[in-house]
């Protein structure tokens, strides 16, 4: 490997690692929304009980 | 606090496309090392930024071993975990510039490179332990104390390189100041200042998505 590839290879990897973080994040963003609209149509479903 | 994470994202992105350009087109190639060096603009910063998140980590166990306020604990978790996600990307972009520039990907002669991964190690092995035991007080307490022990490796590992008689790792800030040109030091201070902004950001926003993830927990309890 050249000097250029290794510099290259070690900002990539600083950028995937970024790239993967942002995912989980997205993730799990994704299940907190589906979470909250669970809890919305229950709080809907006690609500139309009372 | 909210609305603060979106436009620190926005300036940690800015920041650290400033960095790139002045890594590569504003600051001088190194006579020494060639183009190589320039894996310093990140490599040193990230491992500032996780020494400081280590240390944060540590800081807030000690308010809440202090204080008692159990968002103390949650703080120090997320700033460890953002120290050990730094922490692996300072031992992966350090392996590949010791490639580079020594022609091996590591050296267990080197004290500076050895203390670094013990105390990645020792604030890995943080979450071994803390999810090793049931949630509460008693969990919380155990991991600040753990947190508080790790800090003492950090000016050890930050030290060693000036410490050690026989070394290769260079030392960039001696007595008499930085070994660099202004640009350098210009360019490394640019990429310090993104690197915490970014962790920063980081940091607020993992510790907005635990925290809605325990009030949802908690509704959820109250509805069913």
């Amino acid at each position: 490997m050249s000097q250029g590839e290794y510099v290259a290879a070690a900002y990539g990897v600083v950028f995937i690692a970024l790239l993967v973080y942002v995912a989980i994040i997205a993730a799990k963003l994704a299940r907190l929304e589906r979470e909250t609209a669970e809890l919305a149509e229950l709080a809907r479903t006690r609500c139309g009980d009372v | 606090m909210t609305n603060s994470v979106p436009a620190l994202a926005a300036l940690a992105a800015a920041l650290v496309g400033v960095a790139i350009a002045f890594a590569f087109f504003v600051a001088p190639e190194d006579a020494d090392q060639g183009i190589s060096q320039r894996i310093f603009y990140f490599h040193v910063p990230i491992a500032l930024t996780a020494y400081a998140c280590f240390g944060w980590g540590a800081y807030k166990g000690l308010l809440l071993l202090w204080r008692k306020d159990e968002r103390n604990d949650l703080e120090s978790y997320v700033a460890i975990h953002q120290g050990t996600i730094f922490g692996s990307l300072t031992l992966l972009t350090g392996s590949i510039w010791a490639k580079a520039s020594w022609g091996h990907w590591w050296l267990w002669s080197e004290n500076q490179l050895v203390l670094f991964l013990v105390l990645f190690l020792f604030y890995s092995a943080y979450f071994m332990l803390r999810f090793s035991i049931e949630e509460g007080p008693r969990r919380a307490n155990i991991s600040a104390v753990y947190a508080l022990f790790g800090v003492v490796l950090i000016p050890v590992s930050f030290l060693a390189i000036r410490l050690a008689e026989n070394i290769i790792h260079p030392t960039v800030f001696t007595r008499d100041g930085p070994q660099m040109t202004g640009v350098m030091f210009l360019t490394f201070c640019i990429a310090w200042l993104a690197m915490s902004v970014l962790a920063y950001a980081l940091y607020r926003l993992e510790l907005l998505g635990k925290r809605l993830d325990s009030n949802l927990r908690e509704l959820r309890e109250l509805l069913t």
